[in-house]
């Protein structure tokens, strides 16, 4: 028998469950505690901010939200390891990246809660980054199409998508690894498979044993990596992003973590599983072990933890403040961003919606 | 000067941009050495090079999509979708992308792009590749669209819609692609996509088209001069958005108006011209509005095409209609 062509998928994990070191090889980065300790802090303040967020759902002052509990690791290790000048195109969930690259929190509450504005992200890198992006999966070909222009344009920059288990279904992920494949082009498409689309299961998605290995059809580099772990999502991110900013091709990266809380605010996921599911993926989750890692190396403990806490809460409550304290835009807002200049027909409706305004209807 | 063909036209317009605008890239199925289906890439590979003419792979949704993004990292991507029959895999990117990523992002990213289409029927082509299908996008906010009907409109067009920071659907009407030559100077000179035009001035009665009916629109001006009738004909070009005043300045001079399209007729781009008739120049009116367009049923196979489109009598008749009316 002769062998067209043989694969395999790496499985990538350096903290277990309880935080003990499963590999002697540490990467660079891991080495400087002072630096984990600071991506410890990134997900600490996530977490905070995530639960801030569905608070302010549950009062009535946000909109729908969606929650990134137990995806920290997955989003912080993706968003440390990207250099400013890359460009990130998010699904709707990552801020654990989208704040390590300067989102505010202030601007995730004022898109969730109504206002166009949170998506003129202030600060740089994010300022270059893709917007939040709804439709599922379409977000991986903007990622493409950056990487085209970069490599066009000679630029040494890399593109990351990140996209959904349910998402890794969709032609567009398809697509736009297969053009970075044929292209040799610098991206990066991170699946963060957290076992759930809204009710769907991932065995519904597909019967590939992982998501990872449909960058292979593509002719990707693949891993599957716990996504619990931020050091293996870390690690897996820089080894691809150097590849992809060096010429060496792009990379599919699957981060297996699971969904902690509820779709979205308007999900209740009591409705499709089961208790003992969601008590078996807490016990994995990713803060306790890289919590219990860094008290045994003596670098935290509970003291710094409820200081640490205590400032996210004061970061966060200026933060909802500002959001609070928000004016909504003019009326007329809604036709000043359609064309770069208002065209004359459309300024007639401007004028139209104005004069009801002034009339107060 | 030569003389040049609309689907020249295109060409020599890309060619123009690329050559001045480094940031100009074309990219879609067989654009590259092939030239396009139609041609209309011809000899870009060669100048431009295989990165600036981008082979791309077979997936509309590929190619939207990753025009999307290179538009936002700055470049200046024209698209092609090789008929207009297969754009609908492409209208996910453009709906809920292309044309609503400024207002999403309150102008800090934008979408100056521009996607090209064969447009239109009459050339006996298999099915899906004769759709007449502008109605769909002229509904979508953020969207400019835009249908050339001469050589000399194709190149000042595509220019302007390229140079345009908004993205820009473009329709070519690929039956009149090769239909007569015209003197098209290469000097950069983009036409503006804000005003309808006049392409014959008349009293009578106003026939407003656009895209390839333009040429039966202009025959039947002939037959109903031939008749005594003074007809005066818009090319609307730009669909959205809309110089309606053009086509309200004309409808209050004649008092009559013959809206006439391929595509479909319920919902179709003429209804809304005909709604704002009736909103604008209703007391000017002397006769009821006529549309003359394809029916609601789907455009036969060749055999039957042309009975599908509009045709100079139908135009003729329905202008007459008007004039008879008072
Ligand atoms: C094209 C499209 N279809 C359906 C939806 C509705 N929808 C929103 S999120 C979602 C599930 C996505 O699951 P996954 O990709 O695993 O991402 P996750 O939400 O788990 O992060 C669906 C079906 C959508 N936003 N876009
Ligand atoms: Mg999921």
């Amino acid at each position: 028998m002769s062998i067209a062509a043989k694969f395999e998928i790496e499985y990538l994990q350096y903290l277990d469950a309880e935080g003990k070191q499963v590999r002697d090889d540490l990467p660079e980065f891991a080495k400087d505690l002072g630096h984990m300790v600071e991506l410890y802090k990134l997900m600490l303040s996530t977490r905070v901010f995530d639960a801030k967020s569905v608070a302010l759902q549950r009062t009535g002052k946000l909109g729908t939200y969606a929650s990134c509990l137990g995806h920290e690791a997955a989003h912080v290790g993706i968003g440390s390891a990207m250099k400013p000048e890359d460009v990130l195109a998010p699904s709707y969930r990552e801020y654990g990246a989208q704040l390590y690259r300067g989102v505010q929190p202030r601007e995730v509450y004022m898109y969730w809660g109504g206002d166009e504005r949170g998506n003129d992200y202030q600060k740089e890198p994010a300022r270059h980054d893709f917007a939040w992006s709804v439709p599922i999966a379409t977000q991986c070909l903007h990622a493409a199409g950056s990487a085209l222009a970069f490599k066009i344009r000679g630029e040494k920059r890399v593109a990351v998508c990140t996209i959904g288990d349910g998402g890794s279904s969709k032609g567009d992920f398809y697509g736009a690894i297969n053009i970075a494949g044929a292209q040799n082009l610098p991206l990066v498409a991170v699946i963060v498979n957290n076992q759930w689309a809204i009710s769907v299961p991932r065995k519904i998605q597909s019967g590939a044993p992982t998501l990872a290995q449909k960058g292979i059809a593509a002719g990707l580099h693949c891993i599957q990596v716990d996504g619990n772990d931020i050091i293996a999502v870390r690690k897996a991110m820089e080894d691809a992003l150097e590849r992809a900013r060096n010429g060496q091709g792009g990379s599919v990266i699957e981060a297996v973590t699971y969904r902690l809380g509820d779709h979205t605010t308007a999900d209740d996921a009591r409705r499709y599983r089961g208790e003992q599911e969601v008590k078996d993926a807490w016990a994995k989750e990713p803060m306790k072990r890289l919590r219990a890692w860094l008290v045994a190396k003596g670098v935290w403990d509970d003291k710094k933890e409820e200081a640490w806490k205590a400032e996210c809460d004061e970061w966060m409550d200026n933060e909802v403040n500002a959001y609070l304290e928000t004016k909504t835009q003019p009326v007329t807002a809604m036709f000043d961003y359609t064309f770069a200049e208002v065209p004359a027909d459309l300024a007639k409706q401007r004028d139209l919606v104005l004069s009801y305004e002034n009339k107060g209807h | 000067m030569a003389q040049i063909t609309l689907i020249e036209a295109v060409t020599q317009a890309l060619a123009y941009e690329m050559k001045h605008d480094e940031s100009v890239v074309v990219l879609g199925e067989d654009v590259g050495v092939n030239g396009g289906v139609f041609r209309a890439t011809q000899g870009l590979q060669e100048k431009f090079g295989e990165l600036r003419v981008l082979d791309t792979p077979l997936d509309e949704t590929t190619i939207a999509g990753v025009t999307v993004g290179m538009a936002v990292q700055g470049m200046k991507p024209v698209a092609e979708a090789q008929f207009e029959g297969f754009i609908y895999p492409m209208m996910e990117q453009i709906a809920c992308h292309a044309a609503r990523m400024r207002n999403r992002t309150r102008g800090r990213l934008t979408v100056p792009a521009v996607w090209r289409a064969p447009w239109g029927g009459g050339i006996r082509a298999p099915e899906h590749h004769s759709e007449a299908n502008e109605h769909l996008f002229t509904n979508i906010p953020g969207l400019r669209v835009v249908l050339p009907s001469s050589p000399a409109r194709a190149y000042g067009l595509l220019l302007a819609a390229i140079r345009d920071p908004d993205p820009v659907i473009f329709l070519e009407p690929k039956r009149i692609y090769r239909q007569y030559k015209e003197e098209v100077p290469d000097d950069g000179e983009a036409l503006p996509l804000d005003v309808c035009f006049v392409l014959r001035d008349g009293t009578d009665v106003t026939l407003v088209t656009w895209g390839a009916q333009v040429k039966e629109c202009l025959e039947a001006a002939d037959e109903l001069a031939r008749q005594g009738v003074s007809a005066e004909v818009i090319d609307v070009a730009t669909l959205t958005p809309l110089d309606f005043d053009t086509i309200a300045e004309s409808v209050q001079k004649t008092g009559r108006c013959v809206i006439v399209h391929e595509a479909p007729k319920t919902a179709g781009f003429g209804a809304e011209i005909a709604a704002r008739v009736a909103e604008e120049c209703l007391y000017e009116l002397l006769a009821p509005v006529e549309r003359v367009t394809g029916p609601d049923t789907h455009i036969p196979l060749f055999r039957l095409e042309m009975k599908y489109l509009p045709s100079v009598e139908r135009i003729v008749e329905a202008a007459q209609r008007t004039l008879a009316a008072s």
